[in-house]
Parts: C-alpha cells; structure tokens; sequence
C-alpha cells in the first residue's frame, strides 16, 4: 500500500484493537472456563457462576465493540486513501496529460475514483485488521496457554507453522494460479461483453448463434481446466484445514489424558480447549480476506497506472515568462516533431509553419494526417517531442502556460458540456462574464433559440446527469466560448465535423464573424472555411505537403 | 409469486446446474459445519469426562472420535470448495450463453429505443451478477437453516430447553444481522448516492473534459470542484462507516451470545439432574461452532437482492415477442439478385405514428441508391427492413419476386448484406474481423476485400498485417480505416445486394469522396447492387436514384441532375453545403 501516511496510521489503530481483542479472547475463553467447569465438578447454579458469567458477557460484548472499531476505522481509512488518490488522479490529468488518446476508458477510470472505495473499504476494514489478529491473538493466546499447560501450548505451536507453511504455499501457487485464472475470467467476460456489444453486426452476417455456441463451448473448457487445477490447488488448503482442526483434536485428546492422570484440572483444560480453535480462526481467516482484498485493490491500482504513466506537457526548467501578444508576434513552428508513446508512427515529422498576426489559415489533409496535433500542440495540450513552437522567438514552454492560453479560444471537434448550468458553461471561457455579456456571446454564436428553448434557460443544467445537446447545440456552445473570450488568436479543430451539412454552413458563417481579423488556426475540410482562408496548408502523414490556395480542391 | 422471485427462477432454470451438483455442494457446506461443531462437542464432552478421572480406556471412543471428525472437517470443506465452484463456473458459462441467445432474435427490432451501448453493459453486467447466485446467494441461507436444524435437534437430545433455547438465538440472529447489515448499506446508499453522483460527474468531466478545461484555463475551479464534492461525500461516508460498523459488530456477538444462552438454560438442568454434568461443556462448545453457518448469510442477503434485481431487468430485456420469426415452410430462395419495397409502412407500436410510409424502392444487380435525408428520418430503420431485421407493418417487400416473410432470414442475409451505422467491431485481429462475414475465406480473398474497400495498400505496409489487432472498438483505427473496414465485411459477405448505412459520417469531405468512389466502384462493377443511405451529400451523382426521405416518407427521387433541376429540398441541400 503505497499510501504510507493514511495507511501507517490506520495500521496503527488495526493493531491496538487487535491486541484489546486478543486479550478479550482470552478473558472470554477463561471466563466461559470458569462458568462451566463448578457446574460439571460440583453441581454449581447460576448464583455461584454469576461472576464468571457476567465477565464472559462483558468480554463478549467488548470483542463485538471491537469489531465495530475495526469496520468503522476500516472504512473511513478506506475514504480516505480514496479521497486523496481521487484528488492527486485530477491534478495529475490536468497538469500534465490533458489528451488521453483514450488509452484508458475515462468512464471506467471515473466509475473506479468514485465507487471504488468500496473495495478499498474491504481492504481496510477486513484485510488490515486481520493481519494484525492473525501475529496477535495467536501469540497471546498461547502465551497464556503456556503458563497453564506447556504441552497444549507446543502443540498449537508446532501446528502454526505447518498451516502458515501451507498458507504461503497456496498463497504463492494460487498468486500464480490467481493471475492466469483471473486473465482467463477477463478474457471470457471481455468474449461475452463482445459478442453482446457486435450482436448487429453477428446477426447481420448470420454468425450470432454461432458465437453463442462459442460462448458456451469456451465456458465449459475453462470450467474443466480450471477444475483440474483446483482439485490440486484445494489440496493445499486440505492440508491447512487439517493441520486446524487436527490441532484441536490433539489438544483436546492431549487434555484429556492429562487430566485423567490429575495433571491439570477442568477449569483450566476448558480454558485452554476454548482458545484452541481462537489460535487458528484469525490465521486461517486471512487468506479469505487476503482474495477479497486483492479485488479491492484493483481501483486504487488502476488510477497509480494512470498516475504512473508520464505526463505528455514537459516543462522546461527556469522561470516562466509572460505570454506575448499574438497580434503583434507570428508563431512559428520550427522543425516540430510529435510521437505519441506507444504509436510507432510520429504524429508530426519536422513541420515548419508559420501563422503570421491577423491571419486565417486553413488547414487541411486526410484524417489521422496530424491536423489535430498541430492544434493541440498550439494550446499546448501537448508539446513536442523534437523542434519547438516559438513565439516571438521564445519556445512555448519557457512560456507561462495558463498566461499563453488565456490568450486563445479552442473551438475543438467535440467540445465537453460540463456538468452545469448554461451559463456557467460559457463562462468557462471568461468567469468573471457578466450576465449581458453571456447572453450576447450566445446570440453571437447562434443559440439564443436554443437557449430559449430550454426548461430553465441559461440556468438549465447540461452534461452529466443534466440535459444532453445535439453535435450542432454543442458546437454552438462553444462558439459562445470563444465569442465570450476576446482571444487574440483562434484555434479551431474541425467545428463542424460532426454536424448535418446545413447546419455546417451555418455554422461556418459565425465562424467567419467570430475570427475576423484575429490570427486563426483552422483545421478542416469544410470548402466554406477553407474559402475564407488566407492560406490554405496541406498536411499528409505528418508532414506539410503544401502551402498553396488550391491544394485542397483537388 | 413476485415479479422479482419469477425472474430468479427463470434465472436458476436458466443455469441448468441440475440437481445433483448443487445439493453435492449443500450437503459438504452443512457438513462441515456440522462436523465442526461435533469435534467441539466431543472435545468438550472429552474433557469432563477425563475430569472425572475414569480409566482411560473409558475415554478412547471419544478420543477416537475427535481424530476422526477432524480428518472429516477438512476433507468436508475440500469438497465443499470443489463441487462450489464447478456449480458457479458452468453455471456462469451457461447463464451466459443463454441469456445471450435469447437476446439475438429481438437484435435491433425487438429492443427498446434507448441507447444500445447503455443496455448491452447493463445486461452485460446484469448477467455477471448472477454468477453470484448460487454460491453466495442460495446455498448459505439454505445450509444455514438446516444446520440450525440440525444443531437444535441435537442439543434438544441432550436437553429440550437447550436445543429451543439454541433455534431461538440462532434464528434471532441469522435475521437480525443481516437485516441490519442490508438496512444501514442500504440507508448509507441512498444518503451517499446524491454525492456519489455529483463527484462521479465532477470527476468524468475531468477525465473526458481535460483538453477543455486545460485550454480554457478554468483548471483550479475543476480541481475545486472536485475537492468539494470529495469532501461532501467523506463526510457521509464517516457516519455510514460508523453505521456499518454496528452490523459487523452484531455478527461478531452472535456465536457468543448462543453458547452463553444455552449455558445459562443448561445449568440449573445439571442441577436437577436432568443434563448429565459431563454434557454440558460438549453443549456450550456446540452452540458456539454451529454459528460458522450464519456468518455467509449477510453478504448471502445483499447478493440474493442484487441478483433479484438483476434477474428482474434481464427478464424485462429480454422477456418480449420475437419481432421477426422463420416461416414453418420457408420458400425456396432466387438468385438474390433484385429487393424491391412497395408501398412500404413500419410503425414501432401499433398506436405510435408510422416511421416509414409509403417507401417504394428498388435495389438490383448493377444499380446503385442513394437514400438521403436529415438524421432521424427513419432511414436506419429502412436499412433494417431491407436486410430483414425488421417487418414492415404494411406494403410489400420482396426478394426476387417472393415476400420477405416467406423466407428464412438466413437466405435473406444472405443475399442482402448490411453495414450498419457505426459497426462495432470486434477487438480481435483484422483478419478475424473480416471472416465474421465469411468464416473460411483464405487470407487472398480478405486482401481482395480490402483491397475493393481501399484498405490493402495500408494492411500490406503493417508490420503484422491481417494481424493487426484493431483494439476496443477499433480504437487503434482512424474513423476512415474503421469505416472502410466494415465497408470490406461488407464486400467481403456473400451478399450480392449491399446496403450501407452512413458509411462515410466519420469521414472528412476528401476521405468521403474517396470512399464513396471506392464503395461505388466495389460494388457496382464487381457484381453487386449498392444502397447507400447518408445526410451528406456529396459524389451524388454516381447514383442512378437518389432518393429524398424526411419524416418517414419519400419527398423527392430521381438523379442527381433532375433533382437539382427540380429546385426541391435536395437543390436547397446542395446549394446550402457547396456555398
């Protein structure tokens, strides 16, 4: 657990509960010793065993208290691991990888930073505590039993290692077995998600009932081989159990001879018959928690994967410098190369571009061709792994980034609709926006209609769990945003790629109006934009093809 | 019975688990338990005998016995464990495959109109859950109430008021903790729900949003945001720790409270005579083993309401009337070689108004269509009619002159090929992706495929080829690669009449234009028909009818020159998109 903090200070509490606990088993084993043993030797009632009885009652109270205190600290150490890994996952996204190239699924990763606290909670609250209960009580308890009756003591203390031996031995094989049974589930779960997910398509060419049969067929093959090693793997814990329970047998057949030769008396020999099975419980309980807890850690390991994984902004050493006017200083791209980790192909191989203040250019090329990265790399979402992008001659990354991106507005393919109101949507693009200047932005970008239109206007809430809009209300929306931002410079990335072509035309006009005069980057493949460009620049495979007005038209 | 309880049973028949595994697996579930608690009987029962101090010959039956329960404990759990888990892995596998098979034939006509992705990952996880069913779910309660039976009929041998003392604390308990435990996670979800819900949403729009709020500089307020409702929920999460401790802490008493119980009722027993002495330890130590039984039933209780749940929404997924069936004496099918639609209606409920009306289509051998019209005009529904996923309410359809309804689907399928909007594809290889259309074709004619969808050049330049894994949904592909992928399924199907549903809406007008004169020159020269249905209007004029549709109905058709020249919704279009 690498949460050293939150996690020693919740080991810290699992351990002194465990020790109440050991001792509290011990009290009850000895008081339920005391209760029973005058009833069998002398005929005692209720009245002469009241002391023991009610300590047994206190004792067993104390250890379900301690219980409680287990679970709740449990729990709460869980939130908290949580709550700090939740937060640290958000700083890292947007501090340093901002693009995800959907490597991991964002919903997925979410689900994980939200419910999975609830795996975690069996972490804290089941697995920790049992480590501690499985080094403290046994000790304790054979402490004591030793001072009562060495032989039952070494009994219980030769048969310890035996099951932790064992316990070891199945922890290692089935860590193993665990791996590859878990890769195997995942693999049938991922067969069976699929088939469900592609049944248009298997139906469409007749295959479904065949994949059907595949589902079931594969099904059965696992079930066998994994039954196979099971029965090996079983074994194993064969063996444990029967170290446990053979443990208290010779315990209690050891007892009985002793006490047959008055060695010990019957108080004492319950006492010691009573703690036997207490020894083995938490030890042998491990290994269930162990399981369940190891699924609990799957959430906390899936956003350290993320948060393992490095950032794609690089920061250069040194003190940041405040951004330069765009409408004064051109942008230069000099010899820029982008590879995305993990593509073997670059996304860029040494562009040189040049957007020169007040000008439009257009950029075009087939999908995939880099037009994208030219964008992102503009907003730095991204920086580049070879040349630079230099402003004014400075490289972007000596520059203040949130300085340098205050000064743009990003109309991207499929702008996010956060989880808020209407206006607090626009307002992302300037927070401190009046409510006029809100309303004018909207009507600038064509959706005052829209607007409206909703239920509660622009204090509707969208998003997440709010109203969902269209490609072509979404786009306007971000129109808004950058209508709302006075930006000396617009980048662009296909706005209209996901609309119907009327609306397309349409939106290309406020387009038009929106950039006007500043210094524009435009990626797209709409005639209309590509129409009202200064410059058109062509982009294959990652590298500039040409420059001319007329590349695109062909 | 209830809705959820008829869903369970359909569900437990579903697993077709048969009736000797699972009471194979009850049976070593009780024993264990049950032998359990003997070995601590008779080691309790051992030891106030020895007490008495009689010759030791007179304790060897005992001593005999507690070896011998000990052997049998372990060997009862290790069968326990085999026959659980050969239950709940074909049970899984069985479910699996079953629900899934009751699901193809309502594929897309007979499902509700919601988003498919959403209901394929419920029913997905839904189905998941059961696998919990038996283990976790059935077999505990039902062990357990034999077990207490069990425990109570032996301590009643010994001791009548023992044995009714030990069901009544047994009972109590085996209710009450899990009541308690399903009561404050219950109370505790439906307190932190509301900000699980906003933190959830915080956080994917952090996730999803993160090139947004980074270019928009509003980072610091979403990191805000995010620690506000991460603090809102840690404040409700305390309490509901401190609450679900309680149920914890209760199923921790129950072994106690039982074996003091039955003591307290056993002791004036002794006194009178009526409990031998030397019983009353075996009676104790008993009453406190037997409560292994009711420690599974908590996790057991949430796990039975969950999987009644989920059994419940899979049964109302996939519990409707079979849009489409096979007719009892299917007709022998043509040539596959001409599909026409006459006067064609489809509504999706009898009282809903048409989606389709009145379509008059003809699709054959060397002639291309191109269906066109605003997004939601019930163009992906006449996709559905023309392969057969879906019956028309009214018209004909018919292929080479026999109706639709009077052939097998199969032999439908055979001759139509679809390719629906946005196929999934499958995260195999690209080889493998492409036999799902015709599973024996060798690796040259997947490269004829890809080679008539414009695709080989860029297979043949990949290091692994055919090989190349495309990823989760074709992550690893641009949308043109994706795209022309299912167009070469599509060309790669035994159909000689293509229809191909917005093939060209993740494309950019260069790639559009490409990939229409590629899907054009595939399927017209090589020996196809080809439909076409797009919002986008470009390379029009390749078409021998285009054809208009809004609102379910035909607007205008005829070829790219005459529709212009009609000056309709069409020349509108164009004129609208070409500026």
């Amino acid at each position: 657990m690498r949460e050293s903090r939150v996690a020693r200070r919740a080991l810290g509490a699992a351990a002194v509960l465990a020790l109440i606990q050991a001792v509290l088993t011990v009290v009850w084993a000895v008081a339920l010793a005391a209760a029973i043993a005058p009833v069998v030797m002398s005929g005692a009632g209720l009245q002469q065993i009241r002391t023991p009885l009610i300590v047994a009652g206190c004792a067993a109270g104390g250890r379900a208290l301690v219980a409680w205190g287990f679970e709740s600290t449990g729990r709460v150490g869980a939130q908290r691991v949580m709550s700090e890994l939740r937060l640290r996952l958000t700083r890292h996204v947007l501090e340093a990888r901002p693009l995800t190239h959907g490597a991991e699924t964002t919903g997925e990763l979410a689900a994980v930073a939200v419910q999975g606290v609830d795996g975690l909670e069996l972490v804290f609250a089941r697995y920790l505590p049992q480590v501690m209960l499985a080094v403290v009580v046994p000790i304790a308890a054979i402490g004591w039993i030793l001072r009562i009756d060495w032989i039952s003591a070494a009994i219980l203390t030769v048969t310890i290692p035996v099951i932790v031996f064992f316990m070891i031995l199945i922890g290692l094989g089935s860590e193993q077995r665990a791996k590859a049974r878990w890769s195997a589930l995942q693999m049938l779960g991922g067969r069976f998600f699929e088939v469900v997910r592609g049944l248009t398509t298997l139906r469409v060419h007749d295959r479904a009932e065949a994949q059907v049969a595949m589902l079931e067929r594969v099904g059965e093959d696992y079930r066998r081989e994994t039954m196979s090693t099971l029965r090996l793997a079983f074994l194993s814990a064969l063996v444990l159990e029967l170290a446990a329970a053979l443990g208290v047998a010779m315990v209690a057949v050891a007892l009985g001879i002793r006490l047959v030769d008055g060695g010990i008396g019957l108080q004492a020999a319950l006492a010691v018959l009573i703690l036997a099975p207490e020894v083995y419980q938490p030890i042998r309980q491990l290994g269930a928690q162990f399981h369940a807890s190891a699924d609990g850690m799957v959430a906390a390991e899936e956003i350290f994967a993320v948060l393992d994984t490095p950032g794609v902004l690089v920061e250069v050493p040194g003190q940041r410098v405040a951004a330069p006017s765009v409408a004064r200083t051109a942008i230069v791209f000099d010899q820029v190369s982008v590879e995305y980790p993990g593509r073997g192909v670059p996304a860029l191989t040494e562009i040189d571009l040049e957007l020169r203040p007040g000008e439009f250019v257009a950029m075009v090329g087939a999908s995939g061709a880099g037009k994208s990265t030219v964008a992102n790399l503009l907003v730095r979402l991204i920086d580049p792994t070879g040349g630079a992008v230099l402003v004014g001659g400075r490289d972007l990354r000596e520059i203040d980034a949130d300085d340098w991106r205050s000064r743009i507005a990003w109309v991207p393919q499929q702008p996010r609709i956060f989880a808020a109101t209407v206006a607090e949507n626009v307002r992302v693009a300037d927070p401190d926006a009046s409510d006029g200047a809100v309303w004018e932005a909207l009507r600038r970008a064509g959706a005052q209609e829209l607007v409206s239109g909703l239920p509660d206007g622009v204090e509707t809430i969208l998003g997440e769990g709010g109203r969902r809009l269209s490609a072509g209300e979404t786009q306007r929306i971000s129109l808004a945003r950058a209508f709302l931002r006075r930006a000396e410079l617009f980048v662009l990335d296909e706005p209209t790629a996901h609309v119907d072509g009327v609306l397309a035309a349409e939106l290309a006009q406020v387009i038009r109006t929106l950039t006007a005069g500043a210094t524009t980057l435009a990626v797209t493949h709409r005639l209309e934009l590509v129409h009202a460009a200064d410059r058109v620049v062509r982009i294959d495979n990652g590298r500039i093809t040409s420059g001319q007005h007329l590349g695109v038209l062909a | 019975m209830t809705t959820t309880g008829r869903a369970l049973v359909s569900a437990v028949r579903q697993a077709r688990v048969g009736l000797w595994l699972p009471l194979a697996a009850l049976a070593a579930s009780i024993a264990t338990v049950a032998v359990g608690a003997a070995l601590l009987g008779t080691s309790g029962y051992l030891i106030s005998r020895a007490a008495e101090r009689p010759p030791i010959l007179a304790l060897t039956v005992a001593m005999v016995l507690v070896r011998a329960f000990s052997v049998t404990r372990a060997i009862m759990r290790y069968l326990e464990r085999l026959a659980s888990h050969e239950l709940a892995l074909g049970a899984l596998a069985r479910l699996r495959a079953g629900f899934v098979a009751r699901l193809i034939p309502l594929v897309p006509a007979g499902l509700p109109r919601v988003r498919a992705a959403d209901l394929m990952s419920r029913f997905t996880a839904d189905v998941d859950q059961l696998q919990e069913l038996f283990l976790r779910g059935l077999l505990p309660p039902i062990a357990a109430v034999v077990v207490i039976a069990l425990a109570g009929i032996s301590a009643a041998v010994m001791l009548p008021a023992a044995g009714a003392t030990l069901v009544v604390v047994l009972v109590a308990f085996a209710i009450l903790v899990p009541v308690c435990t399903g009561a404050v996670a219950r109370a505790a979800g439906k307190r932190q729900a509301q900000a699980r819900a906003v933190l959830s949403n915080r956080v994917v729009d952090v996730l999803e949003g993160a090139p947004d709020i980074v270019a928009w500089g509003t980072r610091e307020a979403h990191i805000a945001g995010v620690e506000e409702a991460n603090a809102t929920l840690m404040k409700l999460g305390r309490r509901d720790a401190y609450a679900g401790g309680i149920a914890s802490g209760l199923g921790g008493l129950g072994a106690q409270m039982a074996a003091l119980a039955v003591l307290v009722v056993a002791v004036p027993a002794v006194r009178d005579g009526r409990l031998g002495g030397v019983l009353l330890a075996a009676l104790v130590l008993m009453s406190l083993a037997v409560f292994e039984a009711l420690t599974p039933l908590p996790v057991a209780a949430q796990n039975l309401a969950a999987c009644g749940q989920a059994a419940r929404r899979l049964e109302e997924c996939v519990d409707r009337p079979i849009p489409i069936v096979d007719p009892d004496l299917p007709a022998t099918p043509g040539p596959g070689r001409t599909l026409t639609l006459s006067d064609a209606r489809v509504r999706f409920t009898p009282d809903a108004p048409p989606v389709l009306e009145g379509i008059d289509l003809e699709l054959r051998w060397g002639r291309a269509v191109a269906i066109v019209g605003p997004s939601g005009s019930g163009k992906t529904t006449l996709c559905e009619v023309l392969a057969r996923l879906r019956d028309l309410d009214g018209g004909q359809a018919l292929l080479d002159g026999i109706p639709l309804a009077r052939l097998r689907q199969s032999d439908v399928r055979r001759a139509v090929t679809l390719v629906p909007q946005d196929a999934y594809l499958f995260p195999t290889t690209i080889a493998a992706n492409l036999r799902i259309a015709r599973p024996d074709a060798s690796d040259a004619e997947l490269y004829d495929a890809l080679g008539r969808a414009g695709l080989a050049d860029w297979v043949a330049s990949l290091p692994e080829g055919l090989e190349l894994s495309v990823g989760q949904d074709g992550a690893q592909l641009s949308g043109g690669q994706r795209q022309r992928l299912t167009l070469a399924l599509g060309l790669l199907a035994p159909g000689a009449l293509l229809v191909l549903d917005e093939p060209t809406s993740h494309l950019d007008a260069e790639s559009e234009a490409a990939f229409l004169d590629d899907a054009h020159r595939a399927a017209v020269t090589e020996r196809t028909g080809l439909c076409i249905v797009t919002h986008r209007l470009s390379g029009m004029e390749r078409f021998d009818e285009i054809i208009v549709v809004e609102s379910g109905r035909v607007r205008e058709r005829g070829t790219h020159a005459e529709l212009l020249a009609a000056g309709g919704w069409y020349a509108s279009m164009v004129s609208a998109t070409a500026v």
